[in-house]
């Protein structure tokens, strides 16, 4: 019924390849099996909002694998304006999502 | 208009008060054959118990815990927030360690975060992917929030969806959709009414709504839900 899916929160783990701030892309590929990347906002370009810390990687964990080494995980922050061609609302709207490490490309 | 078949109601009319029909007997919720997932839940949860992985015990217990949660327990967290801003400050900072001080443990599953609604910012929790809802403060999720219309509505149109709600937000609002994708679950902490200065946080409680600590709603406003009763009991 209730999986346990501990996580670390130790500080010296914190940090990753990102930092708040910084411009990112959703990488676009393909996954079979269970993701927590969600197909819209894959190939969309956001910025870290925050910076979460290491989580096992539930794309292992949904098949009983450790799940390890645990992944950073992000809040990145989308301009609703860039996630769909026709976006109704004004432009300040935005959108945030939680994004593992291995999802997020750097933008130059 | 209502034109109904019912075979228990052509004893009636629908125009005389008192001679209206019993309701149709509704069939108990178990009454027809289980489904394929009840008959799995229930395959999956002898094993565990034969195997020992689990106990009876455990599981009434787990479904205790979760039936003690409803939003009575969030709106009291926001209430604190409202009245203490030393209080919402660590809210913000660190949502566990914030809750543990009003004695709620929100467990192992999920980290939390609380978004807080300001004039400029408003803030609304969707699970696109499945229905992850902050269940440790707010308890069972209403059956709409788990909805694909509502799953895949808010994160395109939220404005529209809100409006369905009843909230219309001026432009200059920026509209902020959390999409709970990972480990973390979400709470809106809601803007506090205007002529609410001296409430007690018992008052306080009293307006926020479930709606209103999802995103969907605004607290309630204190004229409609007069505090003067609750004054004197406070």
């Amino acid at each position: 019924m209730v999986s346990k899916r501990p996580h670390t929160r130790k500080p010296a783990a914190l940090s990753g390849a990102f930092a708040p701030g910084d411009p990112v892309r959703v990488a676009k590929r393909p996954v079979l099996g269970h993701c927590r990347t969600p197909w819209y906002l894959r190939g969309k370009p956001g910025v870290v909002a925050a910076v979460y810390g290491r989580f096992r990687n539930p794309e292992q964990l949904a098949y009983h694998k450790p799940g390890l080494p645990a992944l950073v995980l992000y809040k990145v922050r989308f301009a609703q304006g860039d996630l769909w061609g026709r976006y109704a609302g004004p432009a300040g709207d935005h959108l945030e999502a939680d994004i593992y490490e291995h999802w997020l490309e750097p933008i130059t | 208009m209502h034109d109904h078949d019912h075979d228990d109601h052509d004893d009636d009319d629908h125009g005389h008060g008192h001679a209206h029909p019993h309701a149709p007997p509704q069939k108990d919720h178990d009454a027809g054959p289980a489904g394929a997932y009840e008959v799995l839940e229930e395959a999956i949860r002898s094993l565990l118990i034969e195997k020992g992985v689990l106990t009876g015990q455990e599981i009434a217990a787990q479904v205790d815990l979760m039936d003690s949660r409803s939003p009575a327990l969030g709106a009291k967290v926001v209430a604190r927030a409202w009245a203490d801003p030393a209080f919402k400050r660590r809210l913000l900072e660190d949502a566990r360690a914030a809750l543990a001080e009003l004695g709620i443990d929100i467990g192992t599953l999920a980290e939390f975060r609380t978004v807080e609604n300001t004039a400029k910012v408003h803030n609304v929790i969707v699970c696109t992917l499945c229905s992850c809802y902050p269940k440790m403060l707010l308890g069972v999720p209403p059956a709409w929030y788990k909805s694909l219309a509502y799953r895949s509505r808010t994160v395109v149109d939220p404005r529209g969806v809100l409006a369905e709600f009843g909230v219309e937000l001026p432009k200059g609002v920026e509209v902020r959709v959390h999409d709970s994708t990972a480990d973390l679950r979400y709470i809106v902490l809601p803007m506090r009414p205007k002529g609410t200065r001296d409430w007690s946080e018992e008052q306080l409680a009293a307006l926020v709504t479930r709606d209103s600590m999802i995103g969907t709603a605004l607290p309630a406003a204190p004229g409609k839900r007069t505090p003067s009763r609750k004054k004197a009991a406070a």
